[in-house]
This record gives structure tokens, C-alpha cells and sequence, in this order.
């Protein structure tokens, strides 16, 4: 079996605390991160992400502890985003534990921020995440166009170029979040995943709209996804990390099984 | 008990694999450490890293670490992990060239931008990142309880080619068959990262730090 595709669960983290309504049963403290990411290490997932969604100065700190509580106790890839602006952010995330830090804002307001800190710290650790909304009119070619601030605030950057660019400047991987799709359920946005996919020679982790397993089979299929990221289906405990790479083995996608991989089909 | 250096030259995530050191150490000391003294004294060495090669080699000439290097690769268990294996070749072609420790006789080599899977031409990216299946191409202590073709975890766009087939521990197959461990009497080295490849990271670590260094 090939390169194995990646499932990665994302938690939100706001003021300490994962947010999204995370229901695990046999979890008393439902929002507790470092519980949260055991239990996704133990279901399997291949690596995980964290987001702090508050990014203020005093949060960021709270994540760096949680990072490194995690980094202890789950031995997988760590990536965190949310408000990483300098070198002196991804020192203090790497040295707590990370191996990864998804930089998105400050790419967009400053590019050379990302030939800066890969070449300080190598693109292997550097993920540039981009939030990207359809902007043509739906009898016109797509095109899509990165947006920052959650969404509300238009760049006027094409996102096909802008991720050749930042792939240009260093980054190793592209986390790429539909923001038409994000939060919806209906599965993602697969012509920009395909898109998206084609134009770089780096890894894509697809995500902005899982609402259920096969939307995962077509990201990596139909999308050409190197790694999908999902959060509710996993929180929600709707799906454990396991059953969703059960169900991609099924679909023929090449998968880390880790309870019983030899029965693998 | 058992001490153990993981030899700190500032490239790479020293601290995850100091952790991942303690998580399956009985009560070993790990020490994260530069100074040549203190890695001399320690019963097992893990020289890790991330980066080029050109620049891992000029920082531990420049902390005089190469030395003890040389001298703890004679005898001490010892593990290479990442760049940490890819400097036991003898040269690598990466950012212009540069040459390793030379314990193991051979290359390091890049991906090169179009690489293709052998069996379905499909395009494969560079760095090859992710998951992927390790065959132990012959017994060892350190994959001792790991099943045959577990997948770790890589992250390099460079790889070694061995000129001694006989050094081979263990191959993985991006574009073809490359060299994921390396192994000779007293030393190991992975290109993929034990301490972010889960259980069978973690095993592997386990082995090392109760292995007699014979192989």
C-alpha cells in the first residue's frame, strides 16, 4: 500500500477550552484538550491540529501550555494556527512541543513572512493556511479568492496563484479551508481542492465542510486531497477517526489502520 | 537505568524526541545536551535533526560536537534520526553538496521535482510527508514487537542510498524503494521520525534504550 492518506482532527481552542460543542461519552470535561487529543490519538488520527481561534497574546500562551501538556503524552505531528505573526510565535509553539505552525493572516499581510520563517525553520514545519471563497458567478469558470478574518475580509488575491506563491516562498504543506463550505455539512469544496491540489507539489489537507464519511472518500478522491481535516463529525462523536479510515479503506484510499493493519483489505 | 544524549546543535524538534525518550524510558535520564563531555558520559546517543545537511555540519563543527560524534559512534548504542541518519552517508546532494560522517559508504539523494508512483504513474509530491509502510528487510533488536510493514511517520525530500546493500535495516517505497533504516553493529538510523509515528515509534525508541548496541 502507497503513502498513506491523512485523517487530522481539528480543535478549536478558545480561552483554554475546545469550543464547537465537543461531545466524546465517558469524557466529564468535554472541552478538555489534552483529553480531546488522546482520545483522537488513541482512535488513530494520524495528526492534529490546533486552532486558537481567540489569538490574543494570553490565549496564544494557553495553547503553547496545552501544546506542550499534549506533546507529552501523544507521540504524533502537532500543527498550531491562530495568530502566528513572527518568528519569535513559532519558536515558542516548535519549543513546546509542535511540529508544525499554520500561518494564514500574516502570510497574506506580509508574504516575506514565510520565506523568513522557513528558512529559519525549514518548510517541513511551515503549513500556510488559506481561507478561500468562491468569487465567479455560477455560469462563469471558477475562481476562487483568499479571504482572511474569518472569511469577512476580501484580499483580491486569486488563491490558485497565491498558493503557488507561498509554495514559492517556502511552505511545506497548504491547509485549505473552503469558506463557502465551512460549518455546512454538505461536504467540500471539490473543484477547489482539485484545483488547488494540481497547482502545487506539496501536500493539501482539505477542509471547510464534512457533515459525513464519504465527503471524506471524495476529498482524497475526487479532490486529490493528500490529508483531510474535519472537526463536528469527530467531535460530535458521530464517527471515530477509526470507523472514517475503515470506511476510506473500504473506498480503496490507502490508509494508517493501527488496531489490526495486517486485515487491512 | 540508562542515560541517554539527544545531541543539541539547534536544528530540528530536539524536544519531542526527548519526550518521546522519557515516555518510554524507566526512569532513564535524558539529557538534551551540546556539551561534548556530558554526551561522552551517557551509555546511548540519539543525534537527530531537520534541515540540510551543508548547515548540520557546520554547526557542529563550530560546537565542536563532530568529534565526540566520530568517537560515540565506535561503541555507544547510537541512532540517527531524519538528517541525523542522512549525516552518517558520505555526501549529500542537497543545497549545493556536503559531506557526512561517512560511517555508512553512500549517497543522499533528492526526490527530484518529478517523481511518479512506479506502478500508476500518478504524480507524487515532494517533501514526501506522511504515513508510509517500513519493510524490515532483515531481524534487528530495534524492530523487535513491530509488525512487518507498520507505517511511520516521514516528512524529507531527500533520501539514502547506501552503497552496501548489507546496511540496509529497512526499505519504504515513494517513486521506488529507498533506504528507511540503516544499521551496522553499534549504530542505527531512520529517515522517519519514531517519536511522531505512534506506537511503533515508540516501540522502536523502547528498543533502543534497552539495546546493548550489538546488532
Amino acid at each position: 500500500m502507497p503513502l498513506a492518506k491523512r485523517i487530522i482532527p481539528c480543535l478549536d481552542v478558545d480561552k483554554g477550552r475546545v469550543v464547537k460543542g465537543v461531545k466524546f461519552v465517558g469524557i466529564r470535561d468535554a472541552g478538555n484538550p489534552v483529553e480531546i487529543a488522546k482520545r483522537y490519538d488513541e482512535q488513530g488520527a494520524d495528526e492534529l491540529v490546533f486552532l486558537d481561534i481567540t489569538a490574543s497574546h494570553e490565549d496564544r500562551e494557553t495553547l503553547a501550555h496545552i501544546v506542550e501538556e499534549v506533546a507529552g503524552q501523544v507521540f504524533i505531528p502537532l500543527t498550531v494556527g491562530g495568530g502566528i505573526r513572527s518568528t519569535a510565535n513559532i519558536r515558542r509553539m516548535l519549543n513546546a512541543g509542535a511540529d508544525k505552525v499554520a500561518i494564514n493572516t500574516a502570510a497574506v499581510s506580509r508574504p516575506e513572512f514565510v520565506r523568513e520563517a522557513a528558512s529559519r525553520f525549514g518548510s517541513q514545519c511551515i503549513v500556510v493556511a488559506v481561507d478561500a471563497k468562491q468569487v465567479s458567478a455560477a455560469n462563469a469558470p471558477p475562481r476562487w479568492e483568499v479571504f482572511t478574518h474569518g472569511g469577512r475580509k476580501p484580499t483580491g488575491l486569486d488563491v490558485i496563484e497565491w498558493v503557488k506563491r507561498m509554495v514559492e516562498y517556502g511552505a511545506g504543506e497548504i491547509l485549505l479551508t473552503s469558506m463557502d463550505r465551512d460549518g455546512t455539512r454538505d461536504g467540500f469544496d471539490l473543484a477547489l481542492t482539485r484545483a488547488v491540489s494540481d497547482a502545487v507539489n506539496v501536500p493539501v489537507i482539505a477542509s471547510g465542510g464534512v457533515g459525513n464519511l464519504d465527503h471524506l472518500v471524495d476529498g482524497v478522491i475526487k479532490g486529490g486531497a493528500d490529508a483531510v481535516l474535519a472537526a463536528s463529525i469527530f467531535h460530535f462523536g458521530e464517527h471515530s477517526v477509526e470507523e472514517a479510515k475503515r470506511h476510506l479503506a473500504a473506498h480503496g484510499v490507502a490508509v494508517r489502520l493501527t488496531q489490526t493493519e495486517s486485515a487491512a483489505p | 537505568m540508562s542515560s541517554v544524549a539527544v545531541i543539541d546543535y539547534g536544528m530540528g524538534n530536539l524536544r519531542s524526541v526527548a519526550k518521546a525518550l522519557e515516555h518510554v524510558g524507566r526512569g532513564d535520564s535524558v539529557r538534551v545536551t551540546y556539551d561534548p563531555g556530558l554526551i561522552r558520559r551517557c551509555d546511548r546517543v540519539v543525534f537527530p535533526g531537520v534541515g540540510a545537511l551543508r548547515d548540520c555540519m557546520a554547526e557542529l563543527e563550530r560546537l565542536g560536537l563532530d568529534e565526540v560524534i566520530r568517537e560515540c559512534a565506535k561503541n555507544k548504542p547510537f541512532l540517527g534520526i531524519c538528517l541525523g541518519m542522512q549525516g552518517l552517508l558520505d555526501h549529500s546532494d542537497e543545497n549545493g553538496g556536503a559531506d557526512g560522517f561517512g560511517f555508512f559508504s553512500g549517497q543522499v539523494r533528492g526526490f527530484g521535482a518529478d517523481l511518479k508512483d512506479a506502478k500508476t504513474g500518478a504524480r507524487l509530491k515532494v517533501p514526501h510527508m506522511g504515513w508510509n509502510e517500513v519493510h524490515q528487510t532483515r531481524p534487528h533488536p530495534l524492530w523487535e514487537g513491530i509488525a512487518q510493514d507498520s507505517r511511520f511517520y516521514f516528512v524529507h525530500s531527500y533520501y539514502a542510498a547506501p552503497s552496501a546493500a548489507g546496511d540496509v535495516a529497512g526499505t519504504a517505497n515513494y517513486g521506488h524503494d529507498f533506504a528507511a533504516a540503516l544499521a551496522r553493529d553499534n549504530l542505527f538510523a531512520v529517515q522517519f521520525h519514531p517519536e511522531k509515528s505512534q506506537q511503533a515509534g515508540l516501540t522502536l525508541l523502547a528498543n533502543f534504550m534497552t539495546w546493548d548496541g550489538r546488532a
